[in-house]
């Protein structure tokens, strides 16, 4: 009896919470003459797929962008930070803890700093607009803290493991392909999640390094749509809808890891 | 799996040798540790310390858009800082920095603190739903901010709407100076409440439950328990949540950038969006003003990163 009450508040809680995304879809599915409606439909009642043929038409070529730009991402931070994983978790070297320290101190500098710096240099290499740049750029936001979780990771792996395996001639390279890397699936899946988010997200970086470009990500497709009209609120927010996609995505099938990704590092139990 | 990462993650980031270190390290395994080290350590000066050398050698000479692709710019000292001092922004952008970092910060812990307490009662779909929770979080925030702009419209928005269903006059949101940086706070705290909440939550689990079984026992009520027991012993994840928080809340760009531009008249203007404004959100560009108001927010953030460091280690140690 009681617990059931207590399911409900949960369940109204998650409602109130969630408002604003159910709102993004309601409004993704009205028609543009009900959208100065006041006070506005709860229900799409007139349910038009308007806002999703301009998607199609419109912002494909931007989810394209992302979606390179997320998985070369992912690439590139994990094949960064697994080999640091390991070598920080498990062969001890001198100078390991200034390094931990480090990337540590990386993940304070703001988004915006990093952007101004990239541009700069970007600018004198010729690469702004390019896909490649933006792909560097946006690592640096998940770099840094995939070393520290795969680190933490690694510290996991019996030693015993490790050294049955020097004992049979294996160096440490085979050591780590053969046996670390495979035994780390789970931190590779939750480094590999916040890395592609983190990048599909960005806002800053794409807008500084990439904007005007031939090749914009999904971020700057929504934000400029949003400037060059405020009419058509349901083409807006659908895109908002598909650009959501991975995020909810993400969230059905890989829960537990995004909460391991949240609370690693951050806390101590 | 989050337990172990929990477990090793504090010895991790805390740097320092683990408990279980082999006594002798023989000098092929320090090569070896270093040829794995070398990729991330290069990519650390060449992407981190590179670009952040780069924004300081900005902030210390006079650009124009032609000396900056040619990049033969005067060299001014401490000239733009000056600039940036002496600038009417100045004052705005650092008291509104302060009032969104703080406000935020109290209502994202308090919020999460309370969800925590509820989500750690057992119920059904009790893990359902606070999985659910952590979708504000994960939406790119152009998708949030733009939701947030799009329900507090002044005409056709759905919070004017539910407010003048109980009477209230509708509020301009956005277009006026007196709620613009309400409004951030708003969305900004919508997207925090879920980190506070996962973990915090964690931190509760470690809890033994005997301690409120025995105090419940004593006679103790549910806010006695609360207040004398769950809130003493979750002070050390209080502190490093709010720490982590503060260094986040402050660099906080794209939710005001997107909803209002650090408008209108510089009423929501923090420092980030201040700094992108002089470098990027003007036909012409005073990247050195730009980058001098960036390095002053990257101190402000290293501070509070070195007080978090120094806490997470104290209780790591402790």
């Amino acid at each position: 009896m009681k617990r059931r009450g207590k399911t409900a508040l949960g369940v109204l809680l998650t409602g109130i919470m969630l408002f604003p995304v159910y709102w993004m879809v309601n409004v993704s599915f009205t028609r543009d003459q009900d959208m100065r409606k006041s006070p506005p439909d709860l229900f799409p009642v007139h349910g038009t797929l308007a806002g999703y043929r301009t998607v199609l038409d419109e912002q494909l070529p931007y989810l394209g962008t992302s979606l390179v730009v997320g998985l070369g991402t992912v690439l590139l931070t994990v094949a960064l930070a697994a080999p640091a994983g390991y070598a920080l978790a498990k062969l001890r070297p001198r100078g390991g803890g200034v390094l931990s320290f480090l990337l540590l101190a990386a993940q304070m500098i703001p988004g915006i700093i990093m952007a101004m710096g990239f541009y700069a240099i970007y600018l004198q290499l010729d690469m702004l607009q390019s896909v490649p740049g933006l792909i560097v750029a946006d690592s640096t936001l998940a770099v840094p803290f995939a070393v520290l979780i795969f680190t933490a990771f690694m510290s996991g792996i019996p030693g015993e493991l490790l050294q049955a395996a020097q004992m049979d001639g294996a160096r440490a390279w085979r050591i780590f392909r053969s046996i670390v890397l495979p035994m780390s699936r789970n931190a590779v899946v939750t480094v590999s999640l916040f890395a592609f988010l983190w990048s599909w997200s960005d806002f800053v970086l794409a807008s500084t390094l990439v904007n005007g470009g031939a090749h914009e990500p999904i971020t700057l497709g929504i934000y400029h749509y949003i400037g060059n009209n405020n009419q058509e609120w349901n083409a807006i927010m659908a895109t908002a809808v598909v650009a959501s996609l991975p995020a909810a995505v993400i969230l059905v099938l890989a829960q537990r890891y995004v909460a391991a990704g949240v609370t690693a590092g951050a806390v101590k139990d | 799996m989050s337990a172990t990462l929990q477990k090793s993650g504090h010895r991790a980031t805390l740097g320092g040798p683990a408990p279980a270190a082999p006594r002798r390290r023989p000098t092929s395994q320090q090569w070896a540790a270093w040829a794995f080290l070398t990729p991330v350590t290069l990519y650390l000066v060449l992407f981190y310390a590179y670009p952040l050398y780069r924004n300081l050698d900005l902030s210390l000479r006079h650009y124009t858009v032609r000396s900056f692709v040619q990049g033969d710019a005067p060299f001014t000292g401490l000239a733009n800082y000056r600039t940036v001092l002496d600038d009417p922004t100045f004052a705005p952008a650092l008291l509104h920095t302060v009032v969104f970092t703080a406000v935020c910060l109290v209502f994202q812990y308090a919020l999460g603190l309370a969800l925590a307490v509820f989500f750690n009662q057992h119920f059904r779909l009790s893990a359902t739903l606070r999985a659910l929770f952590l979708v504000p979080w994960l939406l790119p925030l152009i998708v949030s901010a733009s939701t947030w702009s799009w329900m507090l419209n002044s005409e056709s928005g759905v919070v004017n709407a539910l407010l003048s269903a109980v009477g209230i006059d509708p509020v301009n949101w956005l277009t006026s100076p007196d709620w613009s940086l309400a409004s951030v706070i708003i969305a900004n705290v919508w997207i925090g409440v879920p980190f506070n909440l996962v973990v915090l939550y964690s931190g509760l689990q470690s809890i033994p439950t005997s301690l409120h079984e025995a105090a419940a026992i004593d006679g103790a009520n549910a806010w006695q328990r609360f207040w004398r027991i769950t809130f003493p012993l979750l002070r050390p994840v209080s502190a490093i949540t709010l720490l982590l928080g503060l260094v986040y809340t402050l660099k906080v760009f794209d939710i005001i950038w997107i909803m209002t531009k650090g408008g209108p008249a510089d009423s929501s203007t923090t420092f980030a969006t201040w700094s992108y404004q002089l470098g990027f959100g003007n036909l012409v560009p005073a990247f050195g003003p730009g980058a001098a108001v960036g390095n002053l927010l990257v101190v402000a953030a290293l501070v509070f990163g070195l007080i978090y460091v120094r806490v997470q280690r104290k209780q790591a140690l402790s």
